[in-house]
């Protein structure tokens, strides 16, 4: 469906850096692109919509050439008919959320779309207040919600949800996952969220200094090639304490306080404030179902 | 009193900042975005009213608008337009003379928006001039409300170029400044006070508005 060959040098804060990608991407597929920040990947995006010229390579998507240097090819964003959501929503401030999703309809096409969206984004309580007064969670639906009413074909996200809490971040991605079926999407998503693209993609990229250094589906990148039978967390000491001849540890791990033992002569290296890192075998820790 | 001259300032002022809109709203939009080398010299051009003196302004533009020159003389002869000691002449002054009290807020305007505004607008399909309409000036009404006052403002208060390409012709190019200089001139002290109380209060109450609008606008935006 998308095939992308494509050289650019960008000047990041590093300095140059030498983007060179070449991808294919299949139709229907939910792709996650990783990496630090600087490593291109919203580049990649912004390539794809028209908003950044590459220096040489080619577009082509659905058998349709976008953009070819040779050729001295360059479809303009207007005609290149996809969806895109920016991080930071870019919502237009002096229209109301219908107006938001109004402005984006076609000349002509029929408003059932609007009514489809709202009801299935649930913005109907929002529909006539404007962005401004907006939680980042509705802003971010809204934005979803307008990328969609020209019912596109491919659906660009740009960290779509890295302004978010855990909690609507979580709800936000169910949605995701909804209209990415719903609307047979092929989305390419930008995400430095782990969780989150092993949630999501069918495919994941990772971008590193300006080339693909990984590419597969989550399984072969977090699962098979990494599985070891064990797993570990790192922690900070929070207190030591001794009882009797047991050294009891207590760590922030994540969200979590969590209290193990240690060996006494481990217990003498530590002191409250260390990183540590707690590793499990796999025969050995207690499973239980939330 | 005689208010020929306040209307007539009035007028000009209308007339200016009416036709400077809408050739300040293309140049800010070039000026925002445009990459272009010339953007500088543009740029300079365009804030030369904000330093050059008034008087020098209005001499070059009577040499270069005199019929006895040739691009006067072609205004003359083929557009029938002549443009000094008159009201159109006026007008075309005033609006080089403030061009930069308009230009310069609706750019700074423009540049403050983030570009992903114009950009979302793009990838739905819309052209730039489409967007520059619905999408970008709607979210800059203060900008293009201080260039509006501060335009209209600046065109009452002028003085240098009007009389040096206007002249003092009763109902044509005698504005309020001119004719307090004229009372002055002619010693007549009260007349000259009437017509600069006039455009004290105008220019207040102008100004008086427009902070009251910035300011309601900013209570709602917070």
């Amino acid at each position: 469906m998308i095939e992308l060959k494509v050289r650019k040098t960008l000047l990041s804060h590093q300095g140059k850096m030498e983007l060179d990608v070449d991808l294919q991407i299949g139709k229907g597929d939910f792709v996650v692109v990783g990496g630090k920040s600087g490593a291109g990947k919203t580049s990649l995006l912004r390539m794809l919509a028209g908003l950044l010229n590459p220096d040489s390579g080619t577009i082509k998507v659905a058998d349709k050439t976008w953009f070819d240097k040779g050729q001295k090819l360059n479809l303009s964003p207007q005609q290149r008919q996809l969806g895109f959501v920016f991080q930071d929503f870019a919502l237009f401030p002096n229209m109301t959320v219908r107006q938001n999703l109004e402005y984006a309809l076609k000349k002509g096409a029929s408003t059932n779309i609007i009514d489809e969206l709202i009801d299935m984004m649930e913005l109907g309580e929002l529909e006539s207040r404007k962005p401004d007064t907006l939680s980042g969670g509705q802003k971010q639906r809204v934005a979803l919600a307008r990328s969609l009413v020209q019912k596109p074909k491919i659906l660009l996200l740009d960290e779509p949800l890295s302004a978010l809490d855990p909690e609507i971040r979580a709800k936000l991605q169910d949605y995701l996952s909804k209209i990415h079926k719903a609307f047979e999407l092929t989305t390419i998503m930008v995400s430095h969220d782990i969780t989150e693209a092993i949630k999501l993609a069918d495919r994941m990229i990772e971008l590193d200094n300006g080339s693909v250094t990984k590419s597969g589906t989550p399984a072969q990148l977090f699962g098979d090639a990494k599985l070891s039978g064990k797993f570990q967390f790192t922690g900070i000491v929070l207190t030591i304490e001794s009882q009797d001849f047991l050294n009891i540890l207590s760590l922030v791990v994540g969200k979590e306080v969590v209290r193990v033992v240690v060996d006494e002569s481990e217990a003498k290296k530590l002191s409250p404030g260390d990183k540590v890192i707690v590793a499990s075998k796999a025969f050995n820790p207690i499973i239980k179902k939330l | 009193m005689n208010w020929q001259p306040i209307i007539l300032t009035l007028e000009l002022a209308l007339i200016t900042t009416a036709l400077l809109l809408l050739v300040a709203i293309p140049l800010a939009n070039w000026l925002a975005y445009s990459k272009s080398k010339t953007k500088p010299i543009i740029e300079a051009l365009v804030s030369m009213p904000l330093v050059l003196p008034p008087t020098v302004l209005g001499f070059y533009l009577l040499i270069a608008f005199s019929p006895n020159n040739a691009f006067g003389e072609w205004l003359d002869q083929s557009l029938g337009l002549r443009l000094i000691f008159s009201f159109e002449g006026l007008v075309f002054a005033s609006m080089i003379y403030s061009l930069p009290f308009m230009v310069q807020p609706i750019q700074a305007g423009l540049t403050a928006l983030p570009s992903n505004m114009k950009e979302s607008s793009y990838v739905l399909g819309y052209s730039k001039t489409t967007t520059l309409f619905k999408v970008l000036l709607p979210n800059i009404k203060a900008s293009l409300l201080s260039g509006i006052v501060l335009a209209f403002a600046h065109t009452i208060g002028e003085f240098g170029v009007v009389l040096m390409i206007g002249g003092n012709i009763p109902g044509v190019t005698k504005v309020a400044s001119i004719a307090i200089y004229d009372e002055v001139e002619s010693l007549n002290y009260s007349a000259a006070n009437q017509y600069a109380l006039v455009l004290l209060l105008i220019t207040f109450s102008i100004l008086v508005t427009v902070y009251i609008i910035n300011h309601r606008n900013k209570q709602r935006t917070a």
